[in-house]
């Protein structure tokens, strides 16, 4: 049985030396699965606290662990490789927070919410990015395609689920307070349907 | 089209959810009480220029509406109706290309404003406010677009931060066999000696292609531009090379890849590419 130390350096360099994130039932492998998945996760966190003032941190993400770079010292790295990665326009980010939030949605759905026609453009463009694909075909007529977003598309933004996502604003709410404040009388600001003003 | 006279029924649905007893109380002519500002018009030249940032009717619909500060839950029908009408129509005389689903939007926002001029009798409590489904999408909508901007400011893979990645060879070097410098020594001695041995004469004679020599005449010229006739020779080459390259000169002519000029006697011959002035 390894010492917790000599199980932390294998972790590291198993990590530090691996393609993409490492998932605790991978870093198993490398003790004959004689040490638990929570002790492992406990050593991950230990080495997580001891790089926690380096240019590189271990991250944790829906498919696992990995070290990357602190988005602080982005700006000094892009001065090493000069060309920006271009950004997605408000169109392709609509259509991933609808494809996000509203999962599976079907290409009518995202339309309904944008009020706009989608291009295939738009929805290739997040399928070559590997954040979105098609997970099924509805049943109507025309057995649209069903959109959801990837584990990619998770990895790539540092979440481990899709509840880590950023909640979801009230927008009506927002539009009170600068109108009437309210008194006291929601309690439950989280909850989306009460936006709508007709109660059904 | 807007209607002066107009009073807008405050819904029962409408009350609860606005909360606000301020609005009801003070509505004149379908506007709440509570300071509705004056400056929905937007001018159509400037309307121009936000043409391209809206991404579509929902889009524009939410940016009148946030623009004049007005209540979601509480639409001005009449007034919104006419700001957007005002768009569409800019869009039509600029010639632009009018996407369909502002001219859905337009005949959506018609029918709900006639429907709220109609004189409702005795309203039954479940009847729908004819705004609802549009103040649905608005907010359903705007909280997209929100979202949007939320995931965009998540740190991004390959944007705000990178994998790290520590190479490691996978295979071992592999093992070379050594060499000393004394052992590069005996090599080249042992080469010496057998090259004397071997040691024959061999009368050459330098390869003139005529081929090769127009294949040259033609690269210098590749440009495009001309060139003197002289310069393309360098006598210090020797008799055969100006003879060949001579020949080589006379046989892009025949080809009618070249073509030589001279404006009277004596005067420079120039030489170019034939092609470079047909085409």
């Amino acid at each position: 049985m390894p010492s917790p130390d000599e199980v932390k350096l294998a972790l590291e360099a198993a990590l530090l030396a691996a393609q993409q994130p490492l998932p605790i039932s991978e870093l198993r492998k490398m003790f004959d699965e004689e040490i638990g998945a929570d002790t492992l996760r406990r050593l991950l966190d230990e080495l997580r606290e001891t790089w926690k003032d380096r240019g590189v941190e271990l991250a944790v993400t829906a498919g696992g662990w990995r070290f990357q770079t602190r988005v602080s010292v982005q700006k000094y790295l892009e001065r090493i490789h000069p060309e920006k990665p271009p950004r997605y326009s408000r169109a392709v980010l609509e259509t991933l927070a609808i494809i996000a939030y509203r999962q599976p949605v079907t290409r009518g759905d995202i339309e309904d919410i944008r009020g706009v026609t989608v291009s295939s453009e738009v929805l290739k463009r997040l399928e070559d990015r590997g954040w979105i694909d098609v997970i099924g075909h509805k049943e109507t007529p025309g057995r649209p395609a069903l959109y959801a977003t990837t584990s990619s598309f998770l990895d790539d933004l540092g979440l481990r689920s899709l509840q880590e996502l950023p909640p979801l604003e009230d927008t009506a709410k927002t539009l009170d307070l600068t109108q009437t404040p309210p008194p006291a009388s929601q309690p439950a600001p989280d909850e989306p349907a009460t936006a709508q003003p007709s109660p059904a | 089209m807007s209607a002066p006279g107009q009073i807008d029924v405050p819904t029962p649905a409408s009350m609860p959810v606005a909360g606000a007893p301020g609005a009801l109380v003070a509505k004149v002519r379908g506007e709440p009480f509570t300071e509705l500002p004056q400056d929905l018009y937007i001018p159509p030249d400037a309307l121009e220029v936000f043409l391209d940032t809206f991404e579509g009717p929902l889009d524009l619909l939410l940016y009148l509406i946030r623009k004049a500060n007005i209540d979601i839950l509480d639409i001005p029908m009449a007034r919104l109706t006419e700001q957007y009408m005002e768009y569409v129509e800019v869009m039509r005389t600029k010639n632009l290309e009018l996407a369909a689903e502002y001219l859905v939007m337009a005949a959506m926002l018609m029918q709900i404003k006639s429907r709220m001029l109609l004189p409702r009798p005795a309203i039954p409590a479940e009847e729908e406010d004819p705004r609802a489904e549009l103040v649905r999408r608005l907010i359903e909508y705007e909280k997209i677009k929100r979202a949007a901007y939320q995931l965009d400011a998540l740190p991004q893979l390959g944007r705000d931060f990178f994998p790290v990645e520590v190479l490691i060879e996978q295979t071992l070097a592999q093992r070379l066999p050594q060499a000393t410098v004394a052992d590069l020594q005996e090599a080249w001695r042992a080469l010496l000696v057998r090259a004397k041995m071997t040691q024959h004469h061999r009368v050459t004679r330098e390869e003139l292609s005529v081929r090769e020599h127009m294949s040259l005449i033609l690269r210098r010229l590749r440009s495009g531009g001309f060139a003197e006739f002289g310069e393309l020779f360098d006598p210090a080459r020797g008799v055969p090379v100006l003879i060949v390259n001579f020949l080589a000169v006379l046989e892009l002519v025949r080809e009618s890849l070249l073509e030589v000029t001279q404006s009277e006697p004596f005067a420079p011959i120039y030489v170019k590419l034939a092609h470079a002035q047909s085409g």
